[in-house]
């Protein structure tokens, strides 16, 4: 066995892409990988949002909860996906579940950072113009963190990314990951690079159009 | 004597349980004056000012308008921000209708009285930019504008034309007194600028600084009837601004 097999010529690349684009097996796996992918990240934002904005405008909360979202933020979550899977089963749910794990802290530190950084005089506009709290919440404080939440979702997309991937990989069985494994134990080197590509290219297009929502939004954050 | 629109009874204001921001600061502000709160940095000016809003309540003492007490902020004051406190996000129409909008009136209606304002601080052709967009001057205009959409008997400034440069400051000043000759005002100004206060207020309040009280009170009387670009030549004006510096300069390290 040498090189070659490890490292085929991209031409043979090429060729295992457009093999894999027929398979039924592909297309499952794909499905799957969007479908766990598009459910935890939307839950990461969805609980991640307003979890961050409770913590920014309650020192309680805050107290609470930022133990918790410090400790699992920098923790090595893959070292967890193992213990998922007797609760979750080896299904969509534990890989959703890794996708959650890797990607809501992020959402929920950076929107209150954002949300603490708001300008108090801001907020004193607000309540001079006799709006109640619920209103400074919604009309001020979050769009003026907007910025900072959309930046800490664009790196919950990269997390998410990393999480799902590497989820169906730990648990070897489902979807890409399962893939991954079947090609590497038969030695199909060709059609795991494409499926390498094909991850990558997944997730630079995913990245680039939060990127592009990003742009959108920055030019006021020059202001504040 | 003039019509007391606005007083604050023995207010103080202690931080923290320990610092005194404010000590029994008893001040009457005359109906359609424009009142000025002077006084060295960490004077306590803008605690004050933010008392008299309802923004931070007191720790002791009472804030009154027409003899009734008032807790917590109301229609009857108006805020303009040192710096501004606009929506970066909002265009300036929407920034002018905010306060309007805050009092759930209708979209129609808020634009056409916020236009209306527009117009009156000299930002005609300006509603659909953002404050990104415009100068320092043209910034605070807008918070003007804001402030005096909501129709307000009193209106709040603090230190509102400190964040723009001297050239800009100047012409604020001269729009400002323009202004209330058409809009009918209490105004109570906070500012660290001697020129500022005497040029603008009928009512000087010199505040001391830590804890924060009132060391004097002086009425300028200066004649703003005529060229208001006269204003500085006056002898009245130079005098003033020199008696308050000699009485001032033992409160500032």
């Amino acid at each position: 066995m040498g090189w070659m097999t490890l490292l085929p010529p991209l031409s043979g690349i090429w060729f295992a892409f457009a093999e894999l684009l027929e398979q039924t097996a592909f297309w499952e796996a794909f499905a799957m990988t969007a479908r766990t992918f598009g459910i935890g990240l939307g839950l990461s934002i969805l609980v991640g949002i307003p979890v961050g904005v409770l913590m920014g405008i309650s020192t309680r909360a805050d107290k609470i909860l930022s133990i918790w979202v410090n400790l699992f933020i920098s923790a090595p979550i893959t070292a967890v996906i193992p213990a998922l899977m007797p609760i979750f089963g080896i299904a969509d749910a534990t890989v959703i579940a890794t996708v959650i794990l890797f990607s809501i802290w992020v959402v929920i530190i950076d929107t209150q950072a954002g949300i603490t950084h708001v300008k108090d005089s801001l907020v004193e506009m607000g309540r001079n113009f006799g709006c109640s709290r619920w209103k400074i919440i919604i009309w001020i404080v979050i769009p003026a963190a907007l910025p900072e939440i959309i930046t800490g979702v664009r790196l919950s997309v990269v997390r998410a990314v990393k999480g799902v991937i590497v989820g169906q990989i730990v648990i070897a069985l489902i979807g890409f990951g399962g893939l991954f494994n079947t090609y590497l134990s038969y030695f199909l080197m060709e059609r795991f690079w494409a499926l390498i590509i094909v991850v990558f290219v997944m997730s630079f297009t995913i990245i680039g159009l939060v990127e592009l929502l990003e742009r959108r939004i920055a030019f006021y954050a020059r202001t504040r | 004597m003039d019509d007391i629109i606005l007083k604050t009874e023995d207010v103080g204001v202690i931080y923290d349980r320990s610092i005194v921001a404010l000590e029994n600061v008893s001040l009457n502000v005359p109906t359609g004056k424009l009142t000025a709160i002077l006084g060295p940095s960490g004077c306590g000016k803008t605690t004050l000012l933010k008392v008299i809003a309802g923004l931070i309540e007191p720790s002791s003492g009472t804030v009154k308008i027409r003899d009734k007490e008032t807790i917590g902020p109301g229609p009857d004051r108006a805020l303009v921000f040192q710096d501004f406190a606009l929506l970066p996000w909002a265009t300036v129409l929407q920034n002018v209708a905010f306060g309007l909008r805050a009092q759930g009136v209708s979209k129609r209606e808020r634009e056409k009285t916020s236009l209306t304002y527009i117009k009156e601080v000299g930002l005609s052709g300006f509603e659909d930019k953002y404050p990104h967009q415009l100068s320092g001057g043209m910034r605070q205009r807008t918070g003007l504008a804001r402030a005096l959409t909501v129709n307000s008997e009193i209106l709040l400034m603090d230190e509102p034309f400190s964040a723009v440069d001297e050239q800009m400051r100047r012409k604020l000043q001269e729009d400002l007194l323009e202004l209330l000759k058409i809009e009918n005002k209490t105004v109570i100004f906070v500012t660290h600028s001697i020129e500022e206060a005497v040029y603008l207020a009928d009512q000087v309040v010199i505040l001391s600084g830590r804890p924060g009280s009132i060391a004097e009170i002086v009425y300028p009387e200066i004649d703003r009837l005529g060229e208001i670009d006269l204003i500085r030549r006056q002898p009245r004006y130079v005098e003033l601004v020199d008696e308050i510096w000699s009485s001032l300069k033992s409160y500032v390290e």
